[in-house]
C-alpha cells in the first residue's frame, strides 16, 4: 500500500508542476525577473501548496506512525548553519540561470527536450561530488 | 516593477500548487515522509536501502506525469532558453547546493514551511533572493 501511495503522491505532484506552470522554465525565471516584466503566478502555486498542506503536516508532525502505520520520518533538526544557508543560496544561483529546480527537471525528463537531459545529468553530478565529500568527511 | 498581467495565470498556479499540496499530505499521511525531491534523488542515487522502493515510485510517478497528462490535454508550454554551458553550470549548482542545503522548493519551500521549520524559511529566503537577484544580474548587469 505504502508503494501505490507514494506512486500516486509523485504522479499528482507532477500533475500539480505541470497544472502550475512551473515545469516551463521560462515562467520561472519571468517570476524570478522582479525588474522586467513580472510574472508572479508562482507565488500562487507555493501558496495554494502551503495552504493544502499546513494541515496534514502539522498533524503529522505530532504523530509517531503515518496512517498506513509507516514511521513518521519528520526533520527534528532546528539550528541554522553555514551548509543550510550557504547550499540554499547557491542552489538559487543555479536556479536563477536556468530557471529549473529538482522537481521539473524529473517531470520534464520525458518531454524530448535535449535541455532538460543536459541540465539533469550535471544536476546529478552535483549531487553525486556531494555524496562523495560527505562520505570522505565523515570517514 | 511593472506586473505581466498577460502571461499571469492566477488559477492555473493556484490549482497546480493546491495538487502540490495535496501530493506532500498524502506522502506524509500515508508514508510519514517528507517530499522533498532533491532529498528523494540523493538517497535513489545513493541506494540507499531505507525506503528505497517508495522512494523511486514516488519519483516515477513524477516521470510519469507528462505522459500521463498527455493521454487527456495537450501538455502545456516548456519554453528553456538557456544554452547548454549555463544548462551545465546551473545543473551543477542546484544539484550540490540542494544536497548541501538539505533541500530545495519542495522540501524546504512547501514541506518546510508548512510545518514552520525555521531552517526551511531560512533556506526558502534565501534561495529565492539568490533567485531573484542571479536573474537580476544576468538580465539587466550582464544583459545576456
Amino acid at each position: 500500500m505504502t508503494k501505490l501511495s507514494a506512486l500516486i503522491a509523485g504522479l499528482i505532484f507532477g500533475l500539480g508542476l505541470l497544472l502550475a506552470g512551473m515545469a516551463n522554465p521560462a515562467k520561472v525565471l519571468a517570476f524570478l525577473d522582479l525588474a522586467g516584466a513580472w510574472d508572479p503566478s508562482l507565488a500562487l502555486v507555493m501558496g495554494g501548496a502551503i495552504a493544502v498542506a499546513v494541515i496534514p503536516l502539522n498533524w503529522a508532525r505530532k504523530k509517531k506512525l503515518s496512517l498506513l502505520g509507516a514511521r513518521m520520518q519528520i526533520p527534528k533538526k532546528r539550528e541554522l548553519d553555514i551548509r543550510l544557508i550557504g547550499g540554499s543560496l547557491v542552489f538559487g544561483v543555479g536556479w536563477g540561470v536556468a530557471g529549473i529546480c529538482p522537481g521539473p527537471a524529473v517531470v520534464l525528463l520525458l518531454t524530448a527536450h535535449w535541455q532538460i537531459i543536459v541540465f539533469v545529468l550535471a544536476m546529478l553530478v552535483g549531487m553525486y561530488v556531494f555524496s562523495v565529500l560527505e562520505s570522505r568527511r565523515t570517514c | 516593477m511593472s506586473i505581466d498581467w498577460v502571461n499571469f495565470t492566477p488559477w492555473s498556479s493556484l490549482g497546480g500548487g493546491a495538487l502540490i499540496g495535496l501530493a506532500v499530505s498524502l506522502f506524509v499521511l500515508a508514508n510519514g515522509r517528507i517530499a522533498g525531491i532533491s532529498g528523494l534523488l540523493g538517497s535513489v542515487m545513493q541506494f540507499d536501502s531505507e525506503g528505497c522502493s517508495e522512494k523511486a515510485l514516488f519519483l516515477l510517478g513524477l516521470l510519469i506525469a507528462p505522459l500521463c497528462w498527455g493521454m487527456f490535454a495537450a501538455l502545456p508550454e516548456i519554453e528553456i532558453e538557456t544554452e547548454w554551458p549555463a544548462l551545465i553550470i546551473a545543473g551543477l549548482l542546484v544539484g550540490a547546493g540542494t544536497r548541501y542545503g538539505s533541500g530545495c522548493t519542495s522540501g524546504h519551500g512547501v514541506c518546510g514551511i508548512s510545518r514552520l521549520s525555521p531552517r526551511s524559511i531560512v533556506a526558502t529566503v534565501c534561495f529565492m533572493t539568490a533567485g531573484f537577484a542571479t536573474v537580476y544580474a544576468t538580465r539587466h548587469v550582464l544583459g545576456i
